[in-house]
């Protein structure tokens, strides 16, 4: 794990929406490393920021009402910095994004391998026939067999597996060293969706990028993430190897995530829920524990003022000294909540 | 795709025929028949009588509807009572006149249309686009008939750059260039005015589809493609939200060919539309169920070429 390794390195970064003239950030100090053949899972809510973060990573939030503050580091530049044009060149080519619903995200009117095609257009000096090579294998590669009937084909006539695997390829038409995934399974039935897993896990070790996995599904995390990151009202509170993280959970709020996950030998026909939701952009206090609204059975000092993150093993860090006492409400009353 | 078409076209056949019950006894409802108009104080009303025992019109409805159908299976809509002429020549006549003003008309509307909408949904919430919004919603409010008579008063009369009436000049030879330049110069201000007016929906509607296209999820893959916005709206947008204006011209194709009524009187426009009104003013019976059945047949030919225009422009849409 040295620093060769770092593909991109994200310093404070601050996202804030436009509401009413005010800027209000939605990604409020995220700082995070993505190294080099690595599966970095961002998991949280809705709402907790998560794709905000992968917006602001590749650029494609509305330059008119958000506005990117911090760093992003790629290849010594700072993305936060870049304009429209020269993200443009960034996009598609050295960062790409694979997004959740493969149907909307496709275009209706346009044949399968134009779109793939499209990236190679603008990105590469290939002639036409090396692009439609191109394109051939590249299909083949996400595991679609018969390239030549699909590149003919629209959307509407494919599969939902088969779409996503389609927008796979898009993603990786010019080999980009940095894939944003957001969601990419959410929106598949489980079947497909541990074959869309596979594919990605297979692609990583061929192209050895770097992938960012942004879900609210652990179960995908367990299986294909090297790396978690826990994102809650728009800061990390606990990062962490998955194999860690999973074993020995800190913070009260991942904690509280692996707690709400549905037992089948589970005594009680109740689901466990986290009180509470999470808080608006608006009204979020930006001072203190985020979370102490919600496990407001532990006293206030407990929590420090200004909650940082601490390693508390190799790799490990959590925010805000809470989890050192914290305990579930049915750990103490001895009553389920 | 062929078999849809002829299966569309067969089930036109009852559509038309319903029609054409409802046209004939809404047509005998109104007040008065082709003879009223000539009566005077000194008309003998067995005279009158005699000419309505003679065209049949003392018959039951049925009767008369019966006769209208077998001649117009034959291709006999009967004559004319106020020109005296066959309904199809006069109808024929008019059609010719009323197909180059459409033309005309529609290939300004979409012409003046489709860049303002683009414009406008291109640039939403700018200064051009509010320009734009002002410019239709100021079109849409005036009545065609104000904005047809300023023209033909300034345009026609005070400055006389265009004819005020008519749809050739008498001097040129049918066939002859001087007399294809004279017609274009006859249609050219109804159709100007047809589609300053016009140009509203179109506008809206695309200038509507283009920002809801701007926010769709392909649009955000295309830019995390790294595409340039402009290729974006050429190759992706403008595309997609033009599909609707496609699948409408249909419509419009036909919705013109039954002329525009306010447009052609005014401008003295030897048309359908012209012969519409004049018809229902004398109560020429035969005309206005020719011209109404036309109408009827147009229109359910525009849903048929509608839906074939979509089926070619959208692949999600496949007429099997």
């Amino acid at each position: 794990m040295n620093t060769s390794d770092e593909l991109l390195k994200i310093h404070n970064l601050h996202t804030g929406f436009r509401i009413k003239d005010t800027f209000y950030d939605a990604v409020d100090g995220v700082s995070l490393t993505l190294r080099k053949n690595e599966i970095l899972a961002i998991v949280g809510e809705s709402g907790c920021g998560k794709s905000t973060l992968a917006t602001s990573i590749i650029g494609l939030h509305d330059p008119n009402n958000t506005r990117v503050q911090g760093e992003i580091m790629f290849k010594n530049t700072n993305l936060a910095t870049l304009s429209e044009e020269e993200f443009e060149q960034v996009r598609g080519s050295e960062i790409s994004m694979i997004f959740q619903d493969p149907l909307s995200a496709l275009n209706p009117l346009m044949r399968i391998g134009e779109q793939i095609e499209e990236s190679l257009k603008y990105h590469t000096d290939m002639s036409k026939v090396k692009r439609n090579e191109r394109v051939f294998e590249l299909l083949r590669q996400v595991g679609i067999n018969r390239p030549e009937r699909v590149v003919k084909q629209f959307p509407h006539q494919l599969s939902g597996g088969m779409r996503q695997r389609v927008m796979i390829a898009i993603a990786i038409a010019c080999k980009p060293q940095i894939i944003i995934a957001d969601e990419p399974t959410t929106a598949l039935d489980v079947t497909i969706q541990s074959q869309i897993l596979d594919l990605l896990i297979d692609l990583q070790d061929e192209t050895n990028a770097g992938i960012l996995l942004i879900t609210h599904d652990l179960g995908v995390v367990a299986e294909v993430a090297d790396r978690v990151a826990v994102m809650y009202a728009g800061e990390i509170i606990e990062e962490a190897p998955v194999e860690e993280l999973f074993k020995r959970p800190k913070h009260p709020y991942t904690r509280s995530l692996f707690n709400s996950i549905p037992q089948m030998n589970a005594h009680s026909g109740r689901l466990n829920v986290i009180e509470g939701i999470v808080p608006s952009l608006i009204h979020l206090p930006r001072t203190g524990c985020r979370f102490a609204p919600r496990i407001s059975w532990l006293p206030d000092s407990v929590h420090e003022d200004h909650p940082t993150l601490h390693e508390v093993s190799p790799g490990h860090f959590v925010r805000c000294s809470c989890w050192e006492v914290f305990h579930f409400k049915s750990e103490i009353g001895g009553t389920t909540s | 795709m062929w078999k849809t078409i002829l299966r569309r076209l067969i089930i036109m056949i009852p559509q038309l025929f319903v029609l054409s019950i409802l046209i004939f006894i809404m047509a005998k409802f109104m007040p008065g028949d082709p003879f009223t108009g000539m009566i005077t104080p000194e008309t003998d009303p067995t005279r009158i009588e005699e000419l309505r025992e003679k065209a049949g019109l003392n018959d039951p409805w049925f009767v008369q509807y019966g006769r209208w159908v077998g001649n117009a299976l034959q291709g006999d809509f009967g004559k004319s009572y106020t020109f005296q002429r066959d309904v199809s020549d006069i109808i024929g006549e008019r059609a010719i006149n009323t197909f180059y003003l459409s033309f005309l008309s529609v290939f300004l509307l979409y012409l003046i249309a489709i860049p303002l909408g683009i414009l406008a949904g291109r640039y939403h919430s700018s200064r051009l686009d509010k320009t734009i919004i002002l410019y239709s919603f100021i079109t849409y409010a005036i009545p065609t008939f104000v904005l047809a008579l300023v023209f033909l008063y300034f345009l026609g009369y005070q400055l006389h750059w265009f004819p005020t009436s008519g749809s050739v000049d008498i001097k040129y030879e049918e066939g002859t260039w001087g007399f294809f330049w004279s017609k274009l110069y006859h249609i050219l201000l109804p159709a100007i005015t047809y589609a300053i007016l016009g140009t509203t929906g179109i506008i809206q509607y695309l200038r509507s589809e283009i920002i809801d296209a701007k926010a769709m999820d392909y649009v955000r893959t295309a830019r995390s493609k790294g595409i340039p916005m402009r290729k974006i709206y050429t190759k992706h947008i403008f595309r997609n939200s033009l599909l609707p204006i496609a699948a409408f011209l249909g419509f419009t194709i036909t919705g013109l060919l039954s002329g525009s009524i306010f447009i052609e009187t005014i401008f003295g426009y030897p048309g359908m539309g012209q012969l519409f009104i004049s018809s229902i003013a004398s109560r020429d019976y035969s005309v206005i169920t020719a011209l109404v059945l036309l109408f009827g047949f147009l229109t359910l030919l525009g849903s048929l070429l509608s839906d074939i225009i979509m089926s070619i422009v959208d692949p999600r849409i496949r007429i099997e």
